[in-house]
């Protein structure tokens, strides 16, 4: 808050966009109603910067979006050619890394990884597929794990420490050998805590973790990012800001 | 005139403008991008102002000439694939890599993590109701390749329209926007990888 009483400010591609103290540059655009394209932030949880979509420009340096503190007077770009450029690379090389094939997932059409390569304009991968061997996890009898579809975005993980309070996920070993893990001694879904109402379930933006005997219940054409683009979506999931008062 | 003649779009000066002319082909794929394809209905006939046909399923010309815009349907399963995919790439101004199958692989993919070797035994040999199978070895039958691969790990693609296949709409916005000398763009509502 500055002297006279008026909130904190920075600008957002020219925009100036208020904020709280302890807001990050995502949280303050998303509240203020800018979109910043994202993958594993969520307003639920501790921002976690890993998927690095949500890249800007601040004073001739690049950095996250989403764990950058908001400081007042700072300029931040994100909507340059070259970091919408980077942002659909990211997104490409994710596509590749994993086997993601869309016709044939239940979360296709609800899916954000997918809506987000939409909303870049993203029409294919233009790199070579790694086509990797990631036998799927289907112990459990009411939910199935599909690791091909898996980006790494650890919300899982931190739904399940942070709200469930079960520490059923984890990522275990290093780049390229990164993986989904379940803790488990079998390493078998059936044999952790999980539960279908688990927040972990639920906040799964890609088809990894899927509810069995749901399926197509929603035909693909009627699903959520099939209505909209995921930037018209994403500040209505977002914590808003009050309206500022009217001045007297 | 010969279809030679044709291909170089010269002869015949009538004052209209010179028709773009199409190859498009199926390779590892199912032919449903063709299908969605003559689903622009009766935008055929606007389309069929501007274009004319060199191979194609329907044309049954059995190679591609020169071409200003090569459509390919599906991956690439197996050695034909690959002849097929390279003449059209010689031949083709554009190529464009329509469809799941032709961009990532698509279903025939799903075969990628499993041996070659076991999944041709799996099919032809050991799979229940095979009694008497044996495996195809006729020296026509083209080799298949280990993994399916999109298009775009053997020859350079020009421009994508994704989808399982590709909405009509998609497809005619691709060819209107060529037609127009505009650079094609895919809005929202046309870019569907399902």
């Amino acid at each position: 808050m500055t002297a006279n009483g008026a909130a904190d400010v920075f600008l957002l591609d020219g925009e100036p966009i208020p904020f709280a103290p302890g807001q990050t540059v995502m949280q303050a655009a998303l509240a203020a109603g800018h979109y910043i394209p994202h993958l594993c932030f969520h307003h639920d949880f501790k921002p976690h910067g890993s998927c690095k979509v949500c890249t800007v420009r601040v004073d001739g340096a690049t950095t996250a979006s989403c764990t950058l503190p908001a400081q007042a007077g700072m300029s931040v770009e994100c909507k340059a050619d070259d970091l919408e450029e980077n942002r659909r690379t990211l997104v490409q090389m994710l596509f590749v890394e994993g086997n993601h094939f869309c016709p044939s997932c239940e979360k296709s059409g609800n899916c954000l990884l997918q809506a987000v390569a939409y909303d870049l304009g993203v029409l294919d991968a233009d790199l070579d597929y790694f086509f990797p061997s990631r036998p799927l996890d289907a112990s459990h009898p009411d939910l199935l794990l599909d690791f091909n579809r898996c980006i790494l975005c650890e919300l899982c993980v931190r739904a399940s420490a942070e709200v469930d309070g079960k520490h059923v996920f984890a990522l275990s070993g290093r780049g390229i050998g990164k993986h989904l893990i379940v803790n488990a001694e079998s390493g078998r879904l059936v044999d952790t805590t999980v539960a279908v109402t688990d927040k972990a379930v639920d906040v799964c933006p890609v088809g990894v973790i899927i509810r069995k005997r749901v399926g197509f219940a929603v035909p693909i054409g009627r699903r959520r990012f099939d209505a909209r683009p995921v930037s018209a979506q994403a500040l209505e999931d977002a914590p808003r800001r009050a309206p500022p008062e009217a001045a007297p | 005139m010969s279809r030679s003649a044709q291909r170089e779009g010269s002869p015949v000066n009538d004052g209209a403008p010179r028709k773009l002319r199409i190859a498009t082909t199926s390779l590892a794929g199912c032919f449903g991008c063709h299908m969605s394809f003559l689903d622009i209905d009766e935008k055929l006939f606007d389309l069929l102002r501007h274009v004319e046909f060199d191979r194609t399923p329907l044309t049954d010309i059995k190679h591609c000439g020169p071409c200003d815009i090569g459509v390919v349907e599906g991956g690439i399963c197996n050695a034909e694939n690959v002849h097929v995919l390279r003449e059209f790439r010689r031949n083709c101004k554009i190529l464009v890599a329509i469809g799941a199958c032709a961009l990532n692989g698509g279903l025939p993919a799903q075969r990628n993590h499993v041996d070659l070797g076991a999944c041709l035994q799996e099919v032809y040999l050991t799979e229940p109701g095979l009694a008497r199978g044996c495996m195809p070895n006729d020296p026509e039958l083209p080799l298949p390749l280990d993994k399916v691969h999109p298009l775009h790990e053997v020859v350079k693609v020009d421009y994508s329209i994704p989808g399982c296949p590709p909405p009509a709409e998609a497809i005619w916005s691709f060819f209107a926007d060529v037609i127009a000398g505009r650079t094609p763009h895919l809005g929202h509502g046309l870019i569907h990888y399902d």
